[in-house]
């Protein structure tokens, strides 16, 4: 169970999801993936994108412009 | 039925017709997942994220949104670069405006074709309906989706497929023939009456078609690129710059794009180093940037356009901070333009 960073600064939605989405295909169920996001957007989409795919948001927060978002992969199911 | 259950790709647009097509398959007993492609000129996300006065109002993403209400997954692809081809060379020409239609369903049902195949999907659905685009859904047109992209008859449109020859999952029984639907023409009214009975409300409904290609505006505004640069091509900053602010061409070798509102200022903020750019500071007003060449003479105009639109466009003079690509930013004091001077042809 790893700790993996994605930068999707500067990206507008839906990018943030696709980079995330394609990131999280990589990783290992209980792995943990910190988005950091520009766009608010962010917070609606990436979320919603976990809910259907069956991954888990397990805190998100700001700092200034930036939205960071810890996505906990599920397993698929 | 067959023992194992099979599977279904659909092409889920973030509409209403993409969202009863699944819905209808998924009755049958059909495992359903999405599949929505990013071209960049997606309506979807960015200008409700960019224009403030929209922020409150519809963030949520369509495809998203609809994939929850159905249950199913979503696999957004990015088609960016590959999809330059299909709009700078469609084979099937463009529909009334730079919307390639035709070849963007050809494009899509091929990639989708794709992703079944190397997921074990056993066939396609979409929410075409016959008879309801001019360019890319009519009856002679559809046979050549299915044929071209390669999908042939694994192709299933459950709102017409009444309409048309069965297909393999038809055949095979996977589904049932009888359940589908007869839909064809522009009218909304089955399509509503099908959401009422599946209980969907609050869907998306976007006026003419899922991107920005459809929109006469825009499409003006891509011709204009390519024109004052000489060649067919973008990139992914240009589509976006396109759906920002209002575009004024006061002369064939540059243009400027001046933020409308608070979000589009600070959108056009993060371009400020790649372009010459503009604002006001002695009163307050837009961002503007210059994207060609200018000349002395050109930025005192665009110093002036500049002025026009801030809070100063009835004052005398208006301060104008003028920033090279350097960074190097000097004021020029400039008198702004009159209604009269900004000829209508400038705006794009
Ligand atoms: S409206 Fe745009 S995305 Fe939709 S089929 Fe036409 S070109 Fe493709």
């Amino acid at each position: 169970m790893a700790r993996y960073q994605l930068d999707a600064r500067r990206l507008l939605c839906p990018m943030p999801v696709i980079r995330a989405q394609n990131r999280v295909a990589e990783l290992q169920p209980g792995d943990v993936l910190e988005v950091t996001c520009t766009d608010p957007g962010a917070l609606n989409d990436i979320p919603a994108w976990c809910r259907i795919n069956g991954h888990r948001v397990l805190a998100t927060r700001r700092d200034g412009n930036e939205v960071i978002i810890d996505i906990e992969v599920g397993d698929g199911t | 039925m067959s023992q194992a259950k099979r599977k279904a790709v659909a092409l889920v647009s973030g509409g209403l017709d993409s969202m009863l097509a699944v819905r209808v398959i998924q009755e049958q007993g059909i495992h359903v997942e999405g599949i929505n492609f990013y071209t960049g000129f997606c309506v979807e996300g960015h200008t409700h994220a960019i224009r403030k006065k929209d922020q409150g109002k519809d963030k949520r993403n369509n495809a998203l949104w609809v994939a929850e209400q159905l249950g199913i997954k979503l696999h957004i692809i990015d088609i960016v670069e590959e999809y330059k081809d299909v709009l700078l060379n469609p084979k099937h020409g463009y529909g009334a405006n730079m919307n390639p239609c035709l070849d963007c369903k050809i494009f899509m049902v091929h990639k989708a074709l794709e992703w079944a195949d190397k997921n074990g999907f056993d066939f396609i659905i979409t929410g075409e309906v016959v008879g309801q685009r001019p360019m890319s859904q009519r009856k002679d047109t559809m046979p050549v989706v299915a044929r071209e992209s390669g999908a042939q008859d694994r192709l299933l449109r459950p709102l017409c497929a009444k309409n048309l020859p069965a297909t393999l999952p038809e055949r095979e029984g996977w589904v049932d023939r009888e359940k589908l639907y007869d839909f064809s023409g522009r009218s909304r009214k089955p399509q509503m009456a099908l959401a009422a009975q599946f209980g969907f409300s609050d869907y998306a409904t976007p006026a003419g078609g899922c991107c920005f290609l459809t929109d006469e505006a825009y499409s003006r505004k891509l011709v204009d690129l390519w024109q004052a640069r000489g060649k067919r091509e973008y990139e992914m900053d240009d589509i976006m710059l396109l759906k920002v602010g209002r575009h004024i061409r006061p002369a064939p070798h540059y243009k400027l794009i001046v933020g409308r509102e608070e979000g589009e200022n600070n959108f056009l903020e993060g371009y400020r180093k790649i372009y010459i750019h503009l604002r006001p500071i002695s009163h307050t007003g837009p961002l503007v940037l210059l994207d060609g060449e200018a000349s002395e003479e050109d930025i005192v105009l665009a110093a002036r356009i500049t002025a026009r639109y801030s809070k100063g466009h009835t004052a005398e003079q208006v301060t104008v901070q003028v920033t090279d690509l350097n960074g190097v930013s000097r004021e020029l004091v400039v008198a702004p333009l009159s209604p009269d001077e900004l000829k209508p042809e400038w705006h794009l």
